[in-house]
């Protein structure tokens, strides 16, 4: 025999068997079909084992799923006296009706298996879980045999087709025919037609795999519907891709947006660059790591919790390490940026070297409660639990810092030191309590950043580093003592960074953007959403 | 002409300076080639190498400087600077290999035959030539600065701002020049040299050479920015440094005035890293991390911001410090000591050592006018 004939050969004599079984049993007597079967299986060779499988799982014996699952773990015994099948607890059931046998019979040997076999039984198992009652498994079924597209199961899907009731099994089960028919060599043209369109809707990798898999020789016709098809699914998939990409972007975004906002807040009060921003963020995500380390020895029923725990602790250490910084070092150099920017520096150096000291160099293991693990599936978006509460999360931090700044006193103490430092202070502002205050919000703020961001990144010394230059980018791009103005930058460069990976590569995405935000501060000295008034030139 | 714009008004502390970098030109390197080991006076070749990456560093520091104790422009990107000059003289240094690497490759260097390049890319061309190479030294630094520089401070960035775009060019330069892709040999960057100029770059001698250019050029450096700060010109630039507004107001070009210091202290930062590479014998994308060109502010605030003795002296006393830390016991607590010093610094100290002792002297000298008083230490 030629070999590169054989597989279509031998996929034609399997379906041919099934439909001539199927007939048989629908003609003759389900039983005599049954005899057939338990009479293939007492020979124990291999092709009357397959052949018995085929006829088992054609017919839907009652007992089939039973047998097939005994006979792929070794336990389908076989002999003159007939077939049985032993429990895993050692009992033994007839295999044609199901009956515990009181006695073990004699003279049985376990059905042998060879790869062809293992074959037929693994499809076999396939073709059974689509008789599933439960929808769920039938559907996952249905959807291996899309994968699988082996004509043989053909029959058993038409039949489950004709059984079926919910409309998500039943979807599954048409589009694993139509993949079946797609690829089967004999199949009708009306039929693959049929199929095509089915594809066609599914509309996903999956199926553009599938019908690619139509065979050369098919009619033009077909071939016209085929390629219209992957034409159609092809343009469906490249807007999903850019969707998914704007969904990365977002939620890079809104990582950017968490680590700068706090740093806007300072900057835009103060006038002070803070270096250590990024310190504030490690603090944070460390305090995480310790709250759940307390939990994991202490309260472990607590575990879901630990992040609700761990904000308000990341919020109160960062903020109060913050303070201390602004009271110990800052307030001395008001009005000298430049040497700010330098002793904030050394502050970093002294935060992470600590932390290093204390926790050690290497990266710490922050684990995820159960409602941030795992991912679902929107159209063709694959979208992350994590990834979408650190997006909630974002949102709602920056709702409240807006709360903070628009509705409380100190918010509007705080505006009013933005705007102009010396006429405030005259109007009876205590600019210096503000500016601690500011500076301690600002830091807490990092803080919190740093527990969503234990979810999605190593929890090591440097952290911080990682987002600083990135966080710098974000406020000078959306101008400073604005909120809004960092939103739209996070969101911008976040978007932009995603959307321009695809094309330049991570490295050069990053670079291109950098390049672009250098040009753009040339154009806006003062970013997106600059300060108007006298704090311009302060 | 040009010495009297040099020597011009030249006064005792930089005077001291260049003798005694004159007298470690000269006498290091014949004490490590003709003393012998034994002799108390004998410097090992590495410690005269160590040295002289300390004073590729008080370069680096004077060119910085220049832009930010004179001028204002605090840059955190000159390091990208010392760096690409860097790269030029690894450039060069690398096409001396010749057949010698690894893969005896006579025109490839040993990554791209790595990385199956089949030709050598343009913009390696020419680099065999070492008076091309010394040029690019210059030119590239000088280039990127000149351009950079044009666009900000036409468009008048200034403060915190052009701070963090220069931060933004040197992380840029970082990311290229990490991918394998730019053809700078990535990740690993550029080492393996074998010559210098047809001198075995190993040699004790070129080692001593290399030194003694160091002194030279260090010297070079420090004339041509004190020619700067003290002419005409210089004064402008006290001037824009000290109110950039009522010097644009008075007239002057304030934009023009920074990117000419701008870009002469970038070609100096390039010389910097030029001299550096042959000493250390390695130039890798690490040299353009945002930290360095930080770090290399702090040498300049640690000797005294503002006076061009102090930024080397600043940077040759962190260095060795952070050399007898890291190297005993102390290593893990280098970083507090250096974080400290940046606190320490800017808190108490925002005129540096040199500018600190010299205040304690002067009030010494108005309070006990005796001779009994000790020298400053001028060094």
């Amino acid at each position: 025999m030629r070999t590169g004939s054989m597989p279509i050969l031998h996929r034609l004599k399997h379906g041919l068997v099934i439909l001539v079984a199927l007939v048989a049993a629908s003609v003759a007597s389900f039983a005599q079909t049954a005899d057939e079967a338990f009479t293939r299986l007492a020979a124990d060779s291999y092709s009357d084992t397959s052949r018995a499988i085929e006829l088992l799982v054609s017919t839907a014996h009652p007992n089939a799923a039973l047998i097939v699952e005994a006979l792929s773990d070794g336990r389908l015994l076989s002999g003159p006296g007939g077939v049985a099948v032993k429990t895993s607890s050692g009992a033994f059931v007839d295999a044609r009706t199901g009956q515990p046998l009181a006695v073990a019979p004699e003279g049985l040997k376990a059905v042998r298996l060879n790869n062809a076999v293992r074959r037929a039984v693994q499809a076999a198992l396939g073709g059974l879980g689509l008789l599933n009652p439960d929808p769920a498994k039938r559907t996952a079924a249905a959807e291996a045999v899309f994968k699988s597209r082996d004509a043989g199961l053909l029959p058993i899907v038409e039949t489950a087709i004709g059984k079926e009731a919910d409309p998500r099994a039943l979807a599954a089960l048409r589009q694993a025919q139509a993949a079946i028919l797609i690829a089967k060599p004999d199949a009708q043209p009306l039929d693959r037609l049929a199929a095509i369109e089915v594809l066609h809707e599914r509309g996903d990798q999956d199926a553009l795999a599938t019908l690619r898999a139509l065979p050369g020789d098919a009619t033009p016709a077909l071939k016209e519907a085929q390629a219209k098809a992957i034409t159609a699914i092809e343009g469906r998939l490249k807007l999903w891709a850019v969707a998914q990409n704007l969904w990365y972007g977002l939620s890079l975004g809104s990582v950017l947006l968490l680590a700068a906002i706090g740093l806007a807040i300072t900057f835009g009060v103060m006038g002070v660059i803070n270096m250590a921003h990024g310190e504030m963020v490690m603090l944070g995500a460390y305090t995480t790591f310790v709250v759940q380390e307390l939990i994991r020895t202490n309260a472990p029923w607590l575990f879901d919790w630990s992040l609700a725990i761990a904000l308000p602790a990341a919020f109160i250490v960062a903020g109060a390490i913050g303070i201390a910084i602004e009271r110990g070092v800052i307030r001395f150099l008001y009005g000298r940026p430049l040497e700010t920017l330098l002793a904030t520096w050394g502050i970093s150096l002294i935060l992470q070297q600590a932390v290093r000291t204390a926790f050690g160099p290497t990266n710490r293991e922050v684990g995820a409660p159960s409602f941030m693990s795992g991912a679902f599936e929107l159209g063709g978006l694959a979208i992350t639990y994590n990834r979408l509460w650190i997006i909630v999360f974002a949102a709602l931090v920056f709702a409240a810092l807006l709360a903070i700044l628009k509705l409380t006193p100190m918010g509007l103490q705080m505006r009013a030191v933005t705007q102009n430092r010396r006429m405030a202070s005259a109007m009876g502002i205590r600019t210096g309590r503000i500016d601690a205050l500011t500076f301690g919000l600002g830091s807490g703020v990092a803080g919190l950043a740093g527990v969503a961001l234990s979810q999605i990144d190593n929890v090591s010394p440097n952290l911080g580093q990682s987002y600083i230059i990135d966080s710098f980018m974000v406020v000078v791009f959306g101008g400073v003592g604005n909120l809004w103005g960092t939103l739209v930058g996070a969101m911008t460069l976040g978007v932009a960074n995603k959307l321009l990976e695809p094309y330049a590569g991570a490295v050069l995405g990053k670079i291109a953007l950098l390049v672009c935000i250098i040009l753009f501060i040339q154009k806006r000295p003062r970013g997106l959403f600059a300060l108007k008034g006298r704090a311009v030139e302060a | 002409m040009i010495t009297r714009f040099l020597l011009q008004n030249m006064d005792k502390r930089g005077g001291i300076f260049l003798a005694i970098l004159l007298g470690l030109a000269v006498l290091v390197p014949l004490s490590n080639l003709f003393l012998p080991a034994s002799s108390p006076f004998h410097v090992p070749t590495s410690t005269m190498s160590l040295w002289g990456k300390y004073l590729c560093y008080a370069l680096l520091a004077v060119s910085l400087d220049l832009v930010w104790g004179y001028c204002g422009i605090l840059s955190l990107g000159h390091g990208a600077f010392f760096a690409l000059g860097g790269y030029a003289m690894g450039l060069y240094l690398m096409r001396q290999i010749g057949s010698r690497g690894v893969y005896g490759n006579p025109i490839l260097p040993d990554f791209m035959v790595f990385l199956n390049w089949q030709e050598l890319p343009w913009y390696w061309w020419g680099f065999s030539s070492f008076p091309f190479a010394m040029l690019m030294v210059l030119a590239v630094p000088g280039l990127l600065a000149f351009v950079f520089g044009w666009f900000a401070f036409r468009s008048r960035v200034t403060g915190v701002y052009l701070s963090i775009i220069t931060q933004a060019l040197t992380y840029a330069l970082l990311l290229a020049f990490f991918r394998n892709d730019m053809g700078f040999g990535g990740n690993n960057g550029l080492t393996d040299f074998k010559d210098i100029l047809g001198f075995n770059i190993q040699a004790q001698t070129t080692r001593a050479a290399l030194f003694s250019m160091t002194c030279v050029m260090l010297a070079a450096g420090f004339l041509i920015a004190r020619g700067i700060v003290v002419s005409k010109l210089g004064k402008v630039v006290i001037a824009i440094r000290d109110a950039e507004s009522r010097t644009r107001f008075l007239g002057y070009r304030v934009d023009r005035f920074k990117l000419f210091v701008f870009t002469v202290s970038a070609c100096m930062a390039g010389v910097a890293g030029a001299l550096y590479v042959p000493q250390v014998g390695i130039i890798n994308p690490s040299e353009f991390a945002p930290a360095n060109s930080i770090e290399t502010v702090i040498w300049v605030a640690v000797g005294g911001r503002g006076s061009l003795v102090g930024a080397a002296l600043g940077a040759v006393v962190v260095n060795w410090a952070k050399t007898v830390f890291t190297s005993g016991f102390m290593a893990p607590y280098w970083l507090f000591a250096l974080g400290g010093l940046f606190v320490v610094v800017t808190l108490f100290l925002p005129k540096g050592i040199l500018g600190t002792a010299e205040a304690l002297w002067a009030r010494r000298r108005k309070s006990a006018p005796t001779p009994a008083a000790e020298p400053a230490p001028a060094e």
